[in-house]
């Protein structure tokens, strides 16, 4: 990538002409990015609206793996992310801020699932056989 | 206040303010400081998503996704975001040129795209009302209101401040702190499309699967 040279001449403080214009891509890049996208958000719509797979466990699974792709062309090909921009510090903030997503989403969803599935109100028969 | 500021004949004036505000060690930091701001609003989408992916299937009896959702209409309006992020990175490509007129333009086209989208997302919301499915509905469509219209308040906020910005740069050019700020609100603008993703996938698709 272009901006990797602008990056290795200056540090993360001082920062040249090079590094903002190594910032935003290239004609190349958004189009790139922009084909990806297309893709990427015509086939979920396709399986889901076609009901193509005919499975909707499969469909959901796929349908997400496609979504997290998808996010992850954004960030490299229109907000420009790498491992190197702003000496590093970006990725750092992005890696910390995923794994936060990952406990709160992860972590609310199943403990309020479990919460749900011990606290419903039971039904008689459902009571004597849990009291045996 | 009773000083005497003279400076003492010979030397230079006193500056009492930074004259000088862009400098090039402030940019790198605002870009640092603007995604440090971009990665807290994912803290806040990410709460929004756990709340609905907690509520999402109480109906309390109510309309569910599938009975409310019409994906075609989804699909348009994820369209028009994408269209709004290409076009986005057009009018940056033309201000890394210096060309202030072709700039102001793609921002214009940008602004229309997310006014577009902002248009369809207000009237699926009346239509949802009309259905008898206000946010007081249900668990889900609580949630789902939160999250939707969050993202929607965010866009609303976004063309606010493009038109903002487009004022400023028609008014001093395309000088370097106007530069900056149309990178920040750059990576505003794709995050919000890259939220969106989340949106139409978690809620919209997933949604009236099953």
């Amino acid at each position: 990538m272009s901006a990797d040279a602008g990056h290795a001449a200056h540090g993360p403080a001082s920062h040249g002409h090079g590094d903002t214009e190594g910032g935003h891509g290239s004609v190349k890049s958004y189009a790139t990015g922009f084909v990806l996208s297309v893709i990427l958000t015509v086939i979920p719509f396709w399986l889901v609206m076609g009901n193509t797979l005919d499975n909707s466990l499969v469909t959901t699974l796929v349908v997400l793996v496609l979504g997290g792709v998808q996010m992850v062309v954004h960030i490299v090909y229109f907000l420009h992310m790498s491992t190197k921009s702003e000496g590093g510090w970006t990725f750092m903030a992005l890696i910390f801020t995923i794994t936060l997503v990952a406990i709160m989403l992860a972590g609310s969803v199943w403990v309020m699932y479990h919460m749900n599935r011990n606290m419903m109100p039971m039904s008689g028969h459902e009571m004597q056989t849990k009291m045996r | 206040m009773m000083h005497t500021d003279t400076a003492p004949p010979g030397s230079a004036a006193p500056a009492f303010f930074v004259t000088d505000e862009e400098g090039h060690h402030s940019e790198g930091s605002t870009m640092l400081g603007f995604w440090l701001y971009l990665m807290s609003d994912c803290l806040i989408f990410a709460t929004l998503f756990a709340t609905y992916g907690v509520l999402g299937r109480n109906y309390a009896a109510g309309p569910s996704q599938k009975d409310l959702f019409d994906l075609s209409g989804i699909a348009v309006n994820t369209a028009m975001l994408l269209f709004s992020s290409i076009t986005y990175g057009f009018a940056m490509l033309e201000m890394d040129k210096d060309n202030q007129r072709r700039t102001q333009m793609w921002l214009a086209v940008t602004g229309l795209f997310g006014i577009a989208f902002v248009t369809l997302e207000i009237r699926e919301f009346v239509h949802l009302f009309h259905e008898g499915a206000p946010p007081w509905r249900s668990g889900f469509l609580s949630s789902f209101y939160t999250l939707v219209g969050t993202h929607g308040l965010h866009v609303s906020f976004g063309i606010l401040w493009l038109v903002t910005l487009m004022v400023q740069v028609r008014k001093y050019g395309l000088v370097a702190a106007n530069k900056r700020r149309l990178m920040c609100l750059s990576m505003f603008w794709h995050f919000l499309d890259l939220i969106w993703i989340g949106v139409f996938t978690v809620v919209y698709l997933i949604g009236v699967l099953e």
